[in-house]
């Protein structure tokens, strides 16, 4: 693996833990926007 | 049924070039992705109920996503025939930039979670409509429905009509008339706006061995049908204004749009527009918005068809956000 493919690579990794991170925050939103609508 | 070009690919083989983020965002086809969002967000804003405006927004957001793992599984599944099209050679699939396995492997995993996420934050209906929105584009449309007939686009355009209802279901959980009108409209919409832009394509469709109508019937049956098609969607798109979902501003822009639509399928069906595709333009990107002479009347309602749908969607985007219905 060439050096291009390399740093390639690493960009696509960031992303896809930035992706995981963001949907992870989205799913924990979501459960206390639905939990607030629930308690109140 | 055909066997799919891509099963025996050569960019199913790995691809030489590294794979940039950017590839793994136009797989998800954003252009095509924005008119979903645009419809989706108004179904979800013309139904009568409204939900929390974050949860609204992680409805339109699935719906995206989805619309996005649908375009990716097709380019995974297409990338031969892809790879022989001016306008698709350099998606990253054909262009071998992502693996077919990779482009599959992604469409999939967003697609489960997308639906997912639709169920567990929205409602199962609308997750369903959605799940069922990406199997029938992604399976039934790509794979058998586009090699096979040249009623693909018509049959096949029932996917894109169908984030509008997604949107309602969302918001209200049902699926009521109204919600099927704004299908029946992009529905209806869907032949006239790929036949003319076939019209001036069909080389490219003919050379990739998909049989689109200009391909198989020829171009001046292709040009009746899209006028045939416009006499009937004009007044299905005007039928909002008497069930109560579309208000003046809306009957304004749809009896002058559509007045627009038929004026153009008029001429382009008096026209000679796909009589001789310049076979010597095939496969030569450059000339592939350089529309001959005749065929000026095709590339007139194509682009105004994209014009007419965004504004009798943008006319009820506004009359129902207005009334703060979200």
């Amino acid at each position: 693996m060439d050096e291009d493919a390399k740093r390639a690579r690493s960009r696509r990794n960031i992303a896809m833990a930035l992706a995981l991170v963001a949907f992870v925050v989205l799913v924990f939103v979501v459960t206390i926007v639905k939990l607030g609508a629930n308690v109140s | 049924m055909p066997k799919p070009a891509a099963i025996t690919s050569e960019a199913s083989a790995r691809p030489d070039k590294p794979a940039l983020w950017s590839d793994y965002v136009q797989l998800l086809k954003p252009r095509v992705m924005s008119l979903v969002v645009f419809t989706a967000l108004t179904g979800l804003v013309c139904a009568p109920e409204r939900i929390h405006p974050f949860l609204a927004a992680v409805a339109v957001f699935c719906i995206a996503v989805g619309a996005g793992a649908a375009g990716a599984l097709n380019m995974a599944v297409e990338g031969d025939s892809d790879a022989l099209m001016r306008r698709t050679r350099g998606r990253p699939v054909a262009a071998g930039r992502v693996s077919r396995g990779d482009a599959l492997a992604y469409g999939v995993l967003l697609a489960a979670l997308a639906v997912a996420l639709m169920g567990l934050a929205i409602n199962w209906l609308a997750a369903g409509l959605l799940a069922f929105t990406v199997v029938f584009y992604a399976w039934f449309y790509t794979i058998i429905l586009k090699r096979s007939t040249p009623q693909n686009i018509v049959i096949g355009g029932a996917a894109g009509a169908l984030p509008p209802v997604i949107g309602w279901a969302a918001a209200t959980g049902t699926a009521p008339p109204e919600a099927w009108l704004l299908f029946l409209i992009i529905f209806l919409w869907t032949p006239p706006h790929f036949w003319a832009l076939s019209l001036y394509t069909s080389e490219d469709y003919a050379k990739a061995g998909i049989p689109m109508m200009p391909v198989v019937k020829g171009a001046k049956s292709t040009r009746l049908q899209i006028f045939i098609y416009s006499l009937v969607l004009v007044p299905v798109a005007i039928a909002p204004i008497f069930i109560g979902l579309g208000g003046l501003f809306y009957g304004i822009v749809s009896i002058a749009g559509g007045a627009g639509f038929i004026l153009l399928a008029l001429r382009l069906w008096r026209s000679r527009a796909g009589d001789s595709p310049d076979a010597d333009s095939v496969g030569r990107e450059e000339v592939l918005y350089d529309v001959k002479v005749e065929a000026k009347s095709a590339r007139n309602l194509f682009a105004f068809s994209i014009l007419y749908l965004f504004a009798l969607f943008a006319a009820l985007l506004a009359e129902h956000g207005l009334k703060g219905t979200l």
